[in-house]
């Protein structure tokens, strides 16, 4: 592929992109987030269509306008969200796209044989193919995702952090079928966060930063300290409001967590944050952030260790009881779209939704209490609406966000999450947030701040903590959270000069 | 061997249904004042028969994760249509039975094309057009009366070889001829994977208009077979908007009866018949213990509930709460 770009709105994913892969061959994809790895792997297998750019499949252009047309051109991809069926058995799952047909029907005496044959294939012989998807655990239903691919007969196969959920004995398994693959011509793409699998895997590397392939380079031939280089170096144009000198430490912190943990995706996680504290989350994409945000917010069933609340113990069982009075939580959730607003309902619902008791009398809403507040948080978050009855899905995504966080402020919290909320919102508007969190760790909040921007992590947190497959990996503070300790730590290495000191 | 485990783990919810309805059927029938007869049989049949085919047509749709509130539109509408067509002549009739069975078709194409293409949701185009389909069948018929082809309707209604009730053969043959090979094609599966996760299906290359379109066409054709019968059933054509809406809402209890997920992806017509046979037979238990009539509704609502109660104890295990709602 050459040339390729791709736009979300104003937000550029891929810019020029261009990348080669033969047959025959591992080729490893590096970036951090929001590199575009993802959006390449989303054109190439037709999920979106790029808007500039060629692909070329043996010289000759091609361009597909659905998964299945990519499917039919021999390209495959897994995808790190599975794209198995729940319902249905293991071997519907892999005759999926083109189940064998007798006289018209399903074959499925020779549907259970391909089954078979593929799992066998990927190394997954203890999956029986009449179990349905949504019996498996999840390391068993990424083997069947593999198995399916197989099935296909694809000349391209994308890995997309395919071994993420597996067993190490798994791993190895998938690497000796992936070599083999190799062997027989496939052209493989194997993108992932884990540097040692990339060693033992890949011929060739390609470095993507802010959507541009950096570099490409044998396997082998740079070190861990020389591809964490290639990484970093975008600009860092955001201006940060200054950080306060840390304060003494007196008396219990504000949010205490100790050994928390929560299905598989938790593990062992213990931290705190004082009043008057920035903590950033940081990390590549889905270790466990979000789920520890939410664990803490009263939305996880089953989480285990304690979390205390200035000194005292505290259990929330939903999102009503973590805001309440003796706790004072609130959650800036990831979407705002689903999770933060009612886009059909005005800007004032929205504002005073999360405070609703604190304008309610005897059961009715106080419309003129209610409206003075309003007032109030459109004022301090200089929210540009035309009037507070505006429905809120007709602002700009910026103020929207400001309406996400000022519903909050206005219940009072005490601890404040965020999960990403400067995702998609401009410039302008993302200072705009940096210095309302500053201002409102002064008046005495403690804030955790999962972002997937490194510059937000270095620019506005005072700790910052680096979670790698559901742990706290690493506690940067102040002056060493930069951007070679925050993408050396996701990525699981050292970040010794020359890449040494790596863990296993 | 293990892999009859696995094929009774799927099809347990179909399972139940037959039990439950066997039970039932059997504690009705030898509590009869008439006994275990034929003739209890065939007029239990027939009964049933026509709940079992709107709730066939339902399940095709509900497979899907979609609902069709205008299941019983379509059975009223082909009611009336019937009462005009299939008359006179052999060849006449069979030529209206086609008719009928066509109109069927056309109002699930309707259903199908509103939704695919129009991107509408399936509950407010379905209210839609049940209103539109009753107010084609009020015009057909502003009063009830018609007439229907009596040799065949006799045929249908009847008895063969004197024991098996010709209406359950006949709803047999519909299971062979329409179901069966539904469930093993290919679009069939695509429809069972659309209901289970519409993106997962998009993802994999299965082709989601298609299964979605073929659902709703097939749905308007079991409402349609339904429609036939209740005229070969009742000699006459009757626009009741009372019928169109009952037959509509028993047909998704009848389904759940049956174990066919109101979410999509999973169940069988064949339970979603069970589940049918089973809810009018709870109205007849009480009519053989001497209860008093008024208590029906009550009563049936309440085997719903536990019915449904049973079904959505899995929710307990949902360990992320965010999940419960989708």
């Amino acid at each position: 592929m050459e040339g390729v770009s791709k736009r979300y709105g104003g937000v550029r994913a891929l810019e020029n992109a261009s990348l080669a892969i033969g047959a025959g061959r591992i080729h490893a994809i590096l970036g951090e987030n929001g590199a575009g790895k993802s959006t390449l792997i989303k054109i190439l297998s037709g999920v979106v269509r790029p808007d500039a750019g060629h692909i070329a499949l043996d010289d000759a252009e091609v361009a597909f306008d659905s998964p299945a047309a990519a499917i039919r051109a021999g390209i495959v991809c897994i995808f790190q969200e599975l794209s198995l069926v729940p319902d249905l058995s293991v071997a519907d799952n892999i005759a999926i796209s083109n189940p064998p047909l007798r006289f018209g029907l399903i074959d499925r005496q020779a549907q259970r044989r391909i089954a078979e044959a593929a799992l066998e294939r990927a190394g997954a012989t203890d999956i029986h193919p009449m179990a349905l998807i949504k019996d498996l655990p999840l390391s068993r239903r990424q083997m069947v995702e593999i198995a399916k691919a197989l099935a296909r007969k694809p000349r391209i196969l994308i890995l997309d952090e395919a071994t993420s959920a597996l067993t190490a004995a798994d791993v190895a398994k998938v690497f000796v079928v992936l070599k083999r693959l190799r062997e027989e011509g496939l052209a493989l793409l194997y993108i992932s966060h884990r540097m040692h699998e990339i060693a033992e895997l890949a011929d060739e590397c390609t470095v993507f930063r802010n959507g541009s392939n950096v570099a490409t380079y044998r396997a082998g031939t740079k070190s861990d300290g020389e591809v964490v280089e290639m990484m970093i170096g975008r600009e860092l144009s955001h201006v940060f409001p200054q950080k306060p000198p840390p304060r003494e430490e007196t008396g219990p912190p504000l949010l205490e967590v100790t050994r928390l943990g929560w299905s598989d995706r938790l593990r062992d996680i213990s931290f705190h944050a004082r009043a008057g504290e920035i903590v950033g989350l940081g990390g590549l994409d889905g270790q466990g952030q979000r789920e520890l945000l939410l664990a803490l917010f009263g939305v996880l069933r089953g989480v285990s260790g304690e979390i205390r609340v200035a000194g005292r113990a505290v259990s929330p069982s939903s999102p009503h009881a973590a805001k309440s009075l003796g706790v004072g939580m609130a959650l800036i959730p990831e979407d705002r779209k689903t999770e933060g607003l009612m886009l059909p309902m005005s800007v004032s619902e929205n504002l005073s939704f999360a405070a609703l008791e604190r304008v309610t009398r005897g059961g009715v809403i106080d419309r003129a209490h209610e409206a003075k507040l309003v007032a109030k948080m459109i004022e301090l978050l200089a929210i540009r609406t035309a009037s507070p009855d505006v429905q809120a899905g007709a602002l700009s995504g910026g103020n929207q966000q400001k309406v996400v966080i000022a519903k909050w402020l206005m219940a009072e919290p005490r601890i404040i999450l965020l999960n990403d909320p400067t995702r998609g919102i401009d410039v302008a508007t993302k200072q705009e947030i940096y210095q309302l969190l500053r201002r409102l760790a002064d008046s005495g909040a403690a804030i955790v701040f999962y972002t997937t921007d490194y510059a937000e992590l270095i620019g506005c947190c005072d700790r910052a903590l680096v979670l790698y497959d559901g742990a706290i990996r690493r506690e940067l503070v102040g002056d060493e959270i930069t951007e070679r300790a925050l993408i050396s730590s996701a990525l699981n290495i050292g970040d010794g000069p020359n890449g040494e000191g790596r863990r296993p | 061997m293990s892999d009859w485990r696995y094929v009774f783990g799927q099809n347990r919810a179909t399972l139940l249904a037959f039990i439950f309805f066997v039970v039932m059927f059997a504690i009705y029938a030898s509590n009869h004042p008439a006994g275990f007869s034929a003739n209890v049989v065939q007029t239990a049949a027939n009964k049933g028969v026509l709940l079992a085919l709107v709730a066939m047509a339902q399940t095709f749709v509900v497979i899907t994760a979609g609902i069709d509130l205008s299941v019983g539109g379509v059975f009223v509408l082909t009611n009336c249509l019937a009462s005009w067509i299939v008359i006179g002549t052999a060849p006449a009739a069979a030529l209206g039975v086609a008719g009928v069975l066509l109109t069927g078709l056309a109002c699930g194409a309707l259903n199908g094309l509103i939704v695919i293409v129009g991107r509408l949701q399936p509950i407010v185009t379905t209210i839609a057009t049940a209103a539109i389909f009753y107010g084609l069948a009020l015009i057909l018929r502003p009063t009830p009366g018609g007439d229907v082809y009596g040799p065949l309707a006799d045929a249908f209604t009847g008895r063969v070889f004197a024991v098996l009730p010709a209406s359950l053969m006949s709803l047999g043959a519909v299971v062979v001829v329409v179901w069966i090979p539904y469930a093993r094609s290919e679009v069939g599966r695509a429809a069972y994977a659309v209901g289970s996760s519409e993106q997962a299906a998009y993802m994999s290359g299965a082709p989601v208009a298609r299964a979605k379109f073929v659902a709703y066409v097939l749905s308007g054709l079991a409402a349609s077979l339904g429609g036939l019968f209740l005229t070969f059933v009742t000699y006459s054509g009757e626009a009741s908007a009372a019928t169109g809406g009952s037959y509509t809402l028993y047909s998704i209890a009848a389904v759940v009866l049956g174990g066919v997920s109101l979410y999509g992806g999973s169940g069988s017509a064949i339970g979603a018949i069970f589940g049918a046979l089973m809810f009018r037979t709870i109205g007849d238990l009480l009519f053989v213990f001497n209860l008093d009539p008024l208590w029906q509704p009550l009563f049936q609502g309440l085997v719903l509930l536990a019915a449904v109660s049973l079904g959505a104890a899995r929710l307990f295990q949902v360990r992320n709460r965010l999940e419960l709602m989708p």
